[in-house]
């Protein structure tokens, strides 16, 4: 039931399967991702959304399914095999050593050293500098350790993580659950931003008229399943409501 | 409304803060550094004039004690720079004084039983094989403990723990509790005394040398932070700190010029090389000891490790959010293989220093290290809850240990009463620090 697209799909996760113990956290769970589009990932706590894209992003690995990437299979492993396919992912509790600075967050893993192998901290703080200036100008805490950071700031400096490093794949659980009115507008601008750029980019969140907006299509997760994937001008927000609740696509039944 | 709580920039508290406020900024002093330094003032003040006005004289702060507590404070301080990545990636490692005494009889057993037989007694190279096997051992011994602790899942306080018992027994088992000596004549020279020491002239050529060093980095730093646009410190700033800097180095080469070698040292000496000795007696200066230079290069290369290499940024970035270093592409099993592997070749280095003092190798060497180790790190600021800390700051930690187990040795208080004073010390020491970063938060 998938409708027609061009071209190959950026990401294409078909028929993924996670069980943490007894619990098929994620159960056959297939979704795509065109270059461009903003893909929703909806449904219940503990749903499976986090688990789904934790495995895209190399946190885990499925149990059974595949990943293709641009129409090509890919080994997804760790975090840094994500990273080689230029997938970048914000995560829901924000992933950052609480010690370090904002620099040496965003440059987490992918340092900048000078000829002789050293990090070189003032680079790393003057790119900073200049990348918090585009995406959260009142940024200016760049020396402290990000645990004084507010919820916002540290948002952005996950962000700013996707951004600077050219990410052609951008996963965001939950982005703007702890921000405020302002930064959440921060937030949808980038997105546009990403999109109007090529960039494909799945968005969780629990806010359906955000998803409504922000989206090109939404899918719902129910206990690890995928119950529906569709168009968002081809539903309303009830409808999205009645599936995230009843655990089946009203569009399915009356075909 | 005006939004009054986001200008945190223009803070008006920053307006008003007092010259000492400001003083503290503009040269980026860390406090709790100063605070480190005035505590180890302290005690070398108060136990000089606590043995003046108990005992009638004052041997505190003179050239001979300073350096005496100088060599003492190597073996532990060597540690202690690797506890430091220990505890700030969250573990422990409880095994380091028993891997000493192993890696000391592994050693001594060497230079003593097996390496004459081959090469002929004396060899130059005996020393060198010598040193290279018990960082060796030790290392290896510690990626055993990573290894375990990282794949094994297993907890590092229950894998040292273990290692704590097995090491010193197998120490045991290797020299069937005999001591072993006496070591290699060169190797002797790691330990320190009047001839482990490199003499007035070496003494200047590394305090000069370390003056250049600190203003090559000072000048350095200061182009950098212009290249990138970096606000400045202020000139005065800069001079004062270079300033301060080289005077310390300055200040400990006259200090260990002027400790002169012993009467007896310096009539064998003379007689040995022909030199008649003149009328008030030939003096001849002592200068830094091999011990601490080998601690001092320590303390520098852990310190490039821990703040310019990624290896050190992981370190840290492990211990603030395991997870998110490991969402960041961090290896973090193999990071704690290495981390113990480092902390084991430090006690191997250790037990270098420490058997080449004593002249021989013994099973106990090392035995309670392990405490004055961590004692020395937390002391100096590491924090058990991981993420923090500092090897300048665990090096005088250990000094803090080694002045006062020293003092109190020449006051005369017994063992019983120093341990009471070193507990006391290690558990007010936290205290303070739990509420200093309570109000700095
Ligand atoms: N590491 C884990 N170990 C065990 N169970 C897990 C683990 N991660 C997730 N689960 C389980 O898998 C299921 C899906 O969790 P997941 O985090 O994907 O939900 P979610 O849809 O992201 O929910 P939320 O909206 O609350 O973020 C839950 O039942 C959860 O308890
Ligand atoms: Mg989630």
């Amino acid at each position: 039931m998938s409708r027609a697209e061009n071209g190959t799909p950026l990401v294409d996760i078909r028929n993924l399967s996670i069980s943490f113990g007894g619990i098929k956290a994620v159960d056959n769970a297939s979704i795509d991702l065109y270059p461009g589009e903003v893909v929703g990932l909806l449904g219940h706590n503990g749903a499976g959304k986090s688990t789904l894209i934790k495995i895209l992003a190399g946190a885990y690995q499925a149990d059974s399914g595949e990943i293709w990437i641009n129409g090509e299979k890919a080994e997804i492993n760790s975090p840094r095999d994500a990273r080689d396919y230029n997938i970048e992912t914000i995560y829901q509790t924000l992933a950052l050593a609480d010690n370090l600075d904002a620099a040496s967050n965003l440059f987490l893993g992918r340092e900048i050293t000078n000829a002789y192998g050293m990090v070189d901290d003032a680079r790393m703080e003057a790119e900073t500098r200049k990348i918090m200036a585009r995406l959260n100008p009142n940024f200016k805490k760049l020396k402290d350790p990000v645990s004084a950071l507010s919820g916002g700031q540290r948002q952005s400096v996950a962000i700013a993580r996707a951004v600077y490093f050219d990410a052609k794949i951008v996963i965001m659980d939950e982005p703007t659950a702890a921000l405020g009115v302002h930064e959440t507008q921060m937030v949808a601008d980038l997105i546009g931003e990403l999109k109007k750029q090529g960039l494909g980019i799945f968005l969780i969140s629990h806010d359906t008229r955000e998803m409504m907006e922000l989206c090109d299509r939404v899918s719902v997760m129910k206990n690890g399943r995928m119950i529906g994937t569709e168009r968002v001008e081809d539903v309303t927000e009830d409808d999205i409501l009645s599936m995230i609740i009843l655990g089946k696509n009203p569009r399915d039944q009356a075909a | 409304m005006t939004d009054t709580t986001n200008t945190d920039e223009q803070d008006p508290a920053q307006a008003e803060e007092g010259a000492i406020m400001r003083f503290m900024r503009a040269t980026e002093l860390d406090t709790r550094l100063l605070g480190m330094v005035a505590a180890l003032l302290l005690i070398w003040v108060g136990f000089h004039f606590f043995g003046y006005f108990k005992n009638g004289f004052a041997a505190f702060l003179t050239p001979r004690n300073l350096w005496n507590l100088s060599v003492q404070t190597s073996s532990i301080g060597i540690m202690a720079t690797g506890m430091v990545l220990v505890i700030v990636t969250r573990h422990i490692d409880l095994s380091v004084g028993s891997v000493l005494g192993f890696s000391a009889i592994v050693m001594g057993v060497l230079q003593v039983n097996i390496l004459p037989e081959y090469l002929g007694l004396g060899h130059p190279l005996i020393w060198i094989i010598a040193v290279i096997a018990g960082i060796l051992v030790g290392a290896l011994v510690g990626s055993l403990h990573g290894f375990l602790i990282a794949y094994g899942g297993i907890p590092a306080f229950i894998v040292t723990l273990g290692g704590l018992l097995v090491w010193r027994g197998m120490a045991f088992l290797i020299a069937r509790g005999e001591t072993i000596s006496p070591v290699d004549s060169t190797f002797a020279l790691l330990g320190g005394g009047p001839y482990g020491a490199i003499g007035a002239v070496g003494s200047w050529i590394v305090g000069l040398g370390a003056c250049a060093i600190i203003i090559f980095l000072a000048w350095r730093g200061r182009a950098n932070r212009r290249l990138h646009g970096f606000k400045l410190r202020p000139m005065w700033a800069e001079y004062f700190m270079t300033g301060l800097a080289c005077a310390v180095a300055i200040g400990a080469t006259l200090l260990v010029n002027s400790y002169p070698w012993p009467k007896g040292i310096v009539r064998r000496y003379a007689a040995a090389n022909d030199i008649t000795v003149p009328e008030g007696g030939l003096f001849i200066s002592h200068g830094f000891a091999i011990p601490v230079l080998i601690l001092l290069a320590v303390g520098v290369l852990m310190t490039i490790l821990m703040t310019r290499t990624r290896f050190g940024r992981y370190v840290f970035a492990i211990g603030g959010n395991p997870e998110a270093a490991k969402l960041a592409g961090i290896n973090t099993e193999w990071m704690t293989v290495k981390i113990f592997a480092l902390m084991g070749g430090l006690a191997g280095l250790s037990a270098v220093v420490a058997s080449a003092r004593l002249g021989s190798a013994t099973n106990a060497l090392g035995t309670l290290d392990e405490l004055y180790v961590i004692a020395a790190a937390v002391i100096g600021g590491t924090s058990l809850s991981g993420g923090i800390g500092t090897i300048y700051g665990a090096i005088l930690g250990a000094l803090v240990m080694q002045s006062l187990q020293t003092g109190m040795v020449l006051i005369g208080f017994d063992a019983a009463m120093q341990q009471v004073v070193v507990g006391t010390v290690l558990v007010l020491a936290v205290y303070l620090d739990n509420k200093y970063r309570g109000a700095t938060k």
